[in-house]
C-alpha cells in the first residue's frame, strides 16, 4: 500500500475545491476498511485476488494534448460524424473535440474544472463515496470530463468519449459527468481500452438526466486481458425524462460494474441494456439497482451474457420500489449462455416493494445453446462450431440491435464473433 | 431404409420400417396421427432424442447414421419440418452461407438466390431479412423451407407436413417448386402427410401408409385417392396394440435452459 500516500495525492494538479476533496476522500480511504467477500455486495467477487501493493496510483504531470492512442484514432475514425470527443489517457484529458454548431448553442464538453469551477457537478449524482474503492476513486480522481447540454438542445450526433490506459501496474480514476438539461437530448458513447498492460482502472460515470429530457448512454469495455476494472455508473432522471444506459463489456480479466439508475421524477423512465462475454480465465460482474422513487416510473432491463473456456460471470440485480412509487411498471431479465462445462454463471435477481400499485417482473437463466436451435441449424448443414457462433452472436442482436450508436455496433459485434472464433480454433467448440 | 426400428424416450415407435427412395421419385408416407410419421422424419435427420434400435438408413451408400446431422445435410439430405424452429437475431442467408461452406460452396450469392426462390414460391422479400422463423406465419415458415431446399439443392428431401398452414394457392407454388427440382435435378422426395391435399398438386409415384411404427400397404397415386373415402380406420387396427399417441414434434428433448 506503500504507493497509496497523502503525497502521491498532494501530486494531482487541480483547482483548491478538487485538492481538498481528494485529500478528505484519502483522508477516509486510510480509515475505510477493503471489502471482503463476507459483505454481500462483493460475495461472488474476485475482490480477495486483489493486492493493491502491485499497483501505483498515476499521478504523473499531465501527458502532452493531442496525444490519441493509435487504436483510440480507429474507433473514432468507425464513429463518423461526432459532436465531440473528448480524448482521456491513463485518467488525463488529452484531446477535445467539439463541433463548431453545437459549441455555439451552448453546449460544453471537456475538462470540469475549467467548464464547473466551483465543482458543484462532481459528485452531484453519485453523492458520498460508499466503500473503500470509491474513496480511492475520489482520492486520485485527476481530471474529470464534464458533459453538459443546455436545456432544450438536441445534439445531433453522439458525443464520444475515449477512455485509454497503457501504463503498466497503473491506477487510474477516470470520472465522466453528464448533464442534460430540461427537454435536451444527447447520445454519450464511452469507449474503454487497453493495450496488454497490468493495470487497475476505478471509473465513475454519473448521469443526470434533467427533466423531460433524453439521454442515451452506451457503454463499451474493452480492456486488455489482464485489467481489472472496478466501476460504478450513477444516474438520476428527473420528472417525465428518458434515460437508456447500455454496456458492452467484452475485456477486462476482471470487470466490474456497479448501475444504478434512480428514477428520481414522476413519469421518469429508464431502459438498462448490457452484453457481457467472457473467455478464458475473464470474469464480468454487474450489481443493478432500478430505484423507483417516484411515481408513475418505469424501468426495463434487459441483460444478456455469456461465458466460454473457464470464464466467469455474476449478475445481481435489483429492483425497488420505494413507498410513494405507485403505478411502477418494472422489468428485469437476465439471460446468460453457458458455453463449456468449466465456464460458470450466476444470475441473482431481486426486488424491494414498498408500494403495492406496481407491475413488476423478473426473469433470470442460466443454460447452454437451446439445444432445437442448434438442431435446426444443423439440419440445414452448418456444423456445429459455426451454428453455436450463429446462435450466440443472434442472443446478442437483440442487446446490439437497441444500441443508441449503431456506428459503434458493426466493431462490437465482430468482437463477440472474433471471441467465438478463437473458441472454435482452440477447439473447444462444441463437439457433434 | 432397412429394418429402422427407433424409440423415443424408452418407447418404441418404429418398428420395422424398409423405404426406397431413388432419384427423381415423389413417395408419401401417410398414416392417421401417431403411426409414426414425424419420428420417422426426424429419425432420418438425425435429431437428438431419437434412439435407432436397428436398421439402416443409406444415401447413394453413405452410413447416414453413422454421420451427425450436419454431416447428413452434407451428404445430401434435407429435411423440411413441421414445426421450423425460430433463431432469434440469426439471419437466413448468414445460416445458408455457413451450411454452403461447409460443402465447398461458400462465396455464392446466397443473397440472390434467395430472391430468385421466394419469387418462385411467393414468399414476400421482406420476410427474407427476419431473424429465422420469428415472427413468420405457419404458412410463411413452410415457405421459408422450401426456399432453404431450393438454395441448398439437396438430393433427398423430407417434408414433414409441409402442407398444413399453407393456403391453397401456396400450397400449388410450393408443390410446383417441389416438383420442378425433382424433373430438373433429380431430387428425390419423402413427403409425409396426413391429408390428400398435398398429394394434389405433388403427384407421388409411390404411397405409403404407415400405421403403429410399419408400413401396412403401398401403392400407386391412388391409394392416396381411396385413403381419402375409406380413411385410416382399416389399417389403424390392422395391428391388435392399445392406444399409440405419437410424440408431438416441437415436444422433443428439453434442452437445458430454463424459461
Amino acid at each position: 500500500m506503500s504507493s497509496f500516500t497523502a503525497e502521491a495525492v498532494g501530486r494531482l494538479a487541480g483547482p483548491p475545491w478538487l485538492v481538498r476533496r481528494r485529500e478528505e476522500a484519502f483522508r477516509r480511504f486510510t480509515s475505510t476498511p477493503m471489502p471482503t467477500v463476507e459483505e454481500e455486495v462483493w460475495r461472488y467477487s474476485r475482490i480477495p485476488e486483489l493486492d493493491l501493493a502491485d499497483y501505483v496510483p498515476f499521478v504523473d504531470r499531465a501527458p502532452g494534448a493531442g496525444i490519441v492512442p493509435t487504436d483510440l484514432a480507429a474507433v473514432r475514425e468507425r464513429l463518423g460524424h461526432c459532436s465531440a470527443v473528448v480524448v482521456v489517457a491513463n485518467g488525463r484529458i488529452t484531446h477535445v473535440e467539439l463541433d463548431d454548431a453545437v459549441r455555439a448553442v451552448g453546449v460544453q464538453v471537456g475538462r470540469l474544472t475549467e467548464l464547473d469551477p466551483e465543482g458543484a457537478s462532481l459528485g452531484s449524482v453519485t453523492g458520498e463515496a460508499t466503500n473503500a474503492f470509491g474513496l480511492l476513486h475520489d482520492a486520485f480522481n485527476a481530471d474529470p470530463v464534464l458533459v453538459r447540454v443546455p436545456a432544450g438542445v438536441v445534439v445531433p450526433d453522439p458525443v464520444v468519449v475515449l477512455h485509454w490506459t497503457d501504463v503498466d501496474h497503473s491506477v487510474t480514476c477516470p470520472h465522466l459527468v453528464v448533464e442534460a438539461g430540461e427537454d435536451s437530448e444527447v447520445v454519450v458513447y464511452d469507449h474503454g481500452a487497453s493495450p496488454d498492460v497490468d493495470a487497475l482502472t476505478l471509473p465513475v460515470v454519473e448521469l443526470h438526466v434533467g427533466p423531460a429530457a433524453r439521454l442515451r448512454y452506451v457503454q463499451a469495455q474493452l480492456l486488455g486481458p489482464r485489467v481489472w476494472q472496478l466501476g460504478r455508473q450513477v444516474s438520476r432522471v428527473d420528472r417525465d425524462a428518458g434515460f437508456s444506459t447500455a454496456m458492452v463489456a467484452l475485456g477486462a480479466d476482471y470487470g466490474r460494474l456497479e448501475i444504478e439508475s434512480v428514477l428520481a421524477g414522476r413519469g421518469s423512465s429508464g431502459e438498462m441494456l448490457a452484453v457481457y462475454f467472457g473467455e478464458e480465465g475473464q470474469m464480468h460482474d454487474f450489481r443493478s439497482l432500478q430505484d423507483h422513487v417516484a411515481p408513475r416510473t418505469t424501468s426495463n432491463l434487459l441483460f444478456k451474457g455469456a461465458v466460454q473456456g473457464h470464464s466467469r460471470s455474476v449478475y445481481t440485480g435489483m429492483i425497488h420500489i420505494g413507498k410513494d412509487a405507485a403505478g411502477v411498471d418494472a422489468f428485469q431479465t437476465n439471460r446468460n449462455i453457458k458455453l463449456s462445462d468449466g465456464a460458470w454463471a450466476e444470475s441473482v435477481p431481486n426486488l424491494e416493494i414498498e408500494n403495492n400499485d406496481v407491475r413488476c417482473s423478473h426473469a433470470s437463466a442460466v443454460g447452454p445453446v437451446d439445444e432445437d436451435q442448434r438442431y435446426y441449424l444443423e439440419s440445414r448443414g452448418v456444423p456445429p462450431a459455426p451454428a453455436e457462433r450463429l446462435i450466440v452472436l443472434g442472443f446478442f442482436e437483440e442487446v446490439l440491435e437497441r444500441l443508441a450508436v449503431p456506428a459503434a455496433v458493426p466493431h462490437l459485434r465482430a468482437e463477440i464473433a472474433a471471441k467465438l472464433t478463437r473458441r472454435e480454433v482452440s477447439g473447444v467448440g462444441a463437439g457433434a | 431404409m432397412q429394418g429402422l426400428r427407433a424409440a423415443v424416450a424408452g418407447k418404441e415407435i418404429l418398428r420395422g420400417v424398409d423405404l426406397r427412395v431413388r432419384s427423381g421419385e415423389v413417395h408419401a408416407v401417410m398414416g392417421p396421427n401417431g403411426s409414426g410419421k414425424s419420428t420417422l422424419a426426424h429419425v432420418i435427420m438425425g435429431r437428438p432424442g431419437y434412439e435407432v434400435l436397428a436398421g439402416s438408413i443409406t444415401l447413394d451408400g453413405v452410413d447416414l447414421l453413422a454421420l451427425a446431422p450436419w454431416q447428413r445435410a452434407a451428404a445430401g439430405l434435407f429435411s423440411a419440418m413441421q414445426y421450423p424452429t425460430e433463431v432469434p437475431g440469426v439471419a437466413l442467408a448468414d445460416m445458408l452461407e455457413e451450411a454452403l461452406v461447409a460443402v465447398g460452396r461458400g462465396g455464392g450469392d446466397v443473397a440472390g438466390r434467395m430472391r430468385r426462390e421466394a419469387e418462385r414460391i411467393g414468399f414476400d422479400e421482406r420476410f427474407l431479412s427476419r431473424p429465422l422463423n420469428v415472427d413468420l406465419s405457419g404458412g410463411e415458415k413452410k415457405r421459408n423451407e422450401t426456399l432453404q431446399l431450393g438454395v441448398l439443392q439437396p438430393s433427398i428431401a423430407i417434408l414433414d407436413e409441409v402442407d398444413s398452414g399453407l393456403d391453397i394457392d401456396a400450397l400449388r407454388l410450393v408443390a410446383r417448386r417441389v416438383e420442378a427440382e425433382t424433373e430438373e435435378r433429380g431430387l428425390g422426395v419423402l413427403a409425409i402427410t396426413h391429408y390428400r391435399r398435398l398429394l394434389k398438386e405433388l403427384r407421388p409415384d409411390v404411397v405409403h401408409v404407415l400405421s403403429r411404427g410399419r408400413i401396412v400397404a403401398r401403392g400407386g397415386a391412388e391409394l392416396a385417392d381411396e385413403l381419402e373415402t375409406t380413411g385410416y380406420a382399416g389399417y389403424a387396427e390392422s395391428d391388435g396394440a392399445g392406444p399409440n399417441r405419437e410424440r408431438p414434434d416441437g415436444d422433443g428433448p428439453m434442452n437445458g435452459n430454463a424459461r
